[in-house]
């Protein structure tokens, strides 16, 4: 009799965790303030102006009514970025179908890495820009821009071909909110980012 | 003392599976460390812009090149089972040549890769073309 008490205990538990572990939304990720009538606003890409490996302009309107997954990189990257850019492909191929989620890959190194050895880039890698954007700007606002998406991009001679950044991947919906971010360079933690991309495109 | 003996015994066989396993557990390491984050984990590359070695006809075709393009690395384009790559790869000069040999042996004996084991010997000739950079060990 004591045991059934202690088995319907932890039969209890386990449930709950199940239950209170795995919410239906993502969060919506980011630092809150109230606004003037009392309601929240939430942590928002701002306005953004790039361009991409085929010269078009891809800015807020590129993503409208969807959402993205985006990180920082560069070409010449000796570290962390092809095993990124492997993770990232490997999203592009499962989505490649969804109309509704496209993929934006900042370069840190925009000295180097123009339109043409962006589009260069793409095309090794077999993708096109329908689907995901590789984009160059001012590097002053590629920087900015890393703080909002909790990434790191800076020059730094130390680091291995002169820049720094971190390999995180960011999932934004098409409200502008950060949803979920995942390690690039971890292929387990990708299998559950991607199930976070599949979450947020059920969403109503 | 009879039972100290039996655990030697035990370690000693442990050691000796534990070779069997993993043959070029220095070369994994190096591997790791040096090759992967390009060449990735499991061998494959990456599409048009990073070679695979798993399955590569090029380190059957030309393995007296290997031992040069890790320790100098390569520019310009090359020939991998059919796909032309022409992303430059860095050299990684503080390798002796018996790092270099048991790297080659790990790529040689991983991902299904079924390439001859080479000797350092053979490593050391296949370097003298690129004798400068040579370090000594």
């Amino acid at each position: 009799m004591r045991y059934l008490g202690f088995a319907i205990i932890l039969f209890a538990i386990f449930n709950a965790c199940q239950t209170s572990f795995e919410p239906k939304t993502l969060p919506i990720l980011g630092e809150r303030e109230a606004g003037p009538k009392g309601d929240t606003i939430y942590h928002t890409i701002p306005d953004f102006s790039f361009v991409n490996q085929d010269s078009q302009v891809v800015n807020n309107a590129t993503f409208a009514g969807k959402a993205y997954v985006t990180d920082f990189f560069f070409i010449a990257c000796p570290t962390i970025c092809p095993k990124t850019a492997k993770q990232m492909l490997r999203i592009h191929d499962k989505f490649k179908d969804e109309p509704n989620l496209l993929l934006m890959a900042h370069t840190v190194a925009p000295k180097y890495d123009t339109v043409a050895a962006l589009n260069k880039y793409a095309q090794n890698l077999g993708v096109s820009a329908e689907k995901w954007h590789f984009v160059t700007g001012p590097q002053a606002e590629i920087y900015g821009i890393a703080d909002d998406y909790f990434s790191v991009a800076q020059e730094d001679a130390t680091a291995p071909g002169g820049y720094d950044h971190s390999g995180r991947l960011i999932l934004v919906d098409k409200n502008r909110h950060v949803r979920s971010f995942c390690d690039g360079t971890d292929p387990e933690d990708v299998d559950r980012f991607m199930k976070d991309i599949e979450k947020l495109l059920n969403e109503k | 003392m009879k039972n100290s003996i039996y655990v030697l015994v035990l370690l000693v066989f442990l050691a000796l599976s534990a070779c069997e396993t993993y043959p070029y557990q220095q070369g994994k390491i190096l591997y790791t460390n040096f090759c992967e984050n390009c060449h990735m984990a499991d061998g494959s590359g990456l599409k048009g812009l990073i070679p695979p070695l798993a399955g590569a006809d090029y380190l059957q075709k030309y393995p007296e090149k290997i031992p040069c393009i890790i320790r100098n690395g390569i520019k310009g384009e090359m020939t991998v089972n059919g796909q032309v790559y022409d992303t430059e790869m860095a050299g990684i000069e503080r390798l002796t040549e018996f790092e270099i040999t048991n790297i080659i042996n790990y790529i040689h004996t991983s991902w299904g890769n079924n390439l001859p084991v080479v000797e350092h010997l053979q490593v050391r000739e296949w370097l003298k073309p690129c004798e400068k950079n040579v370090k000594p060990f």
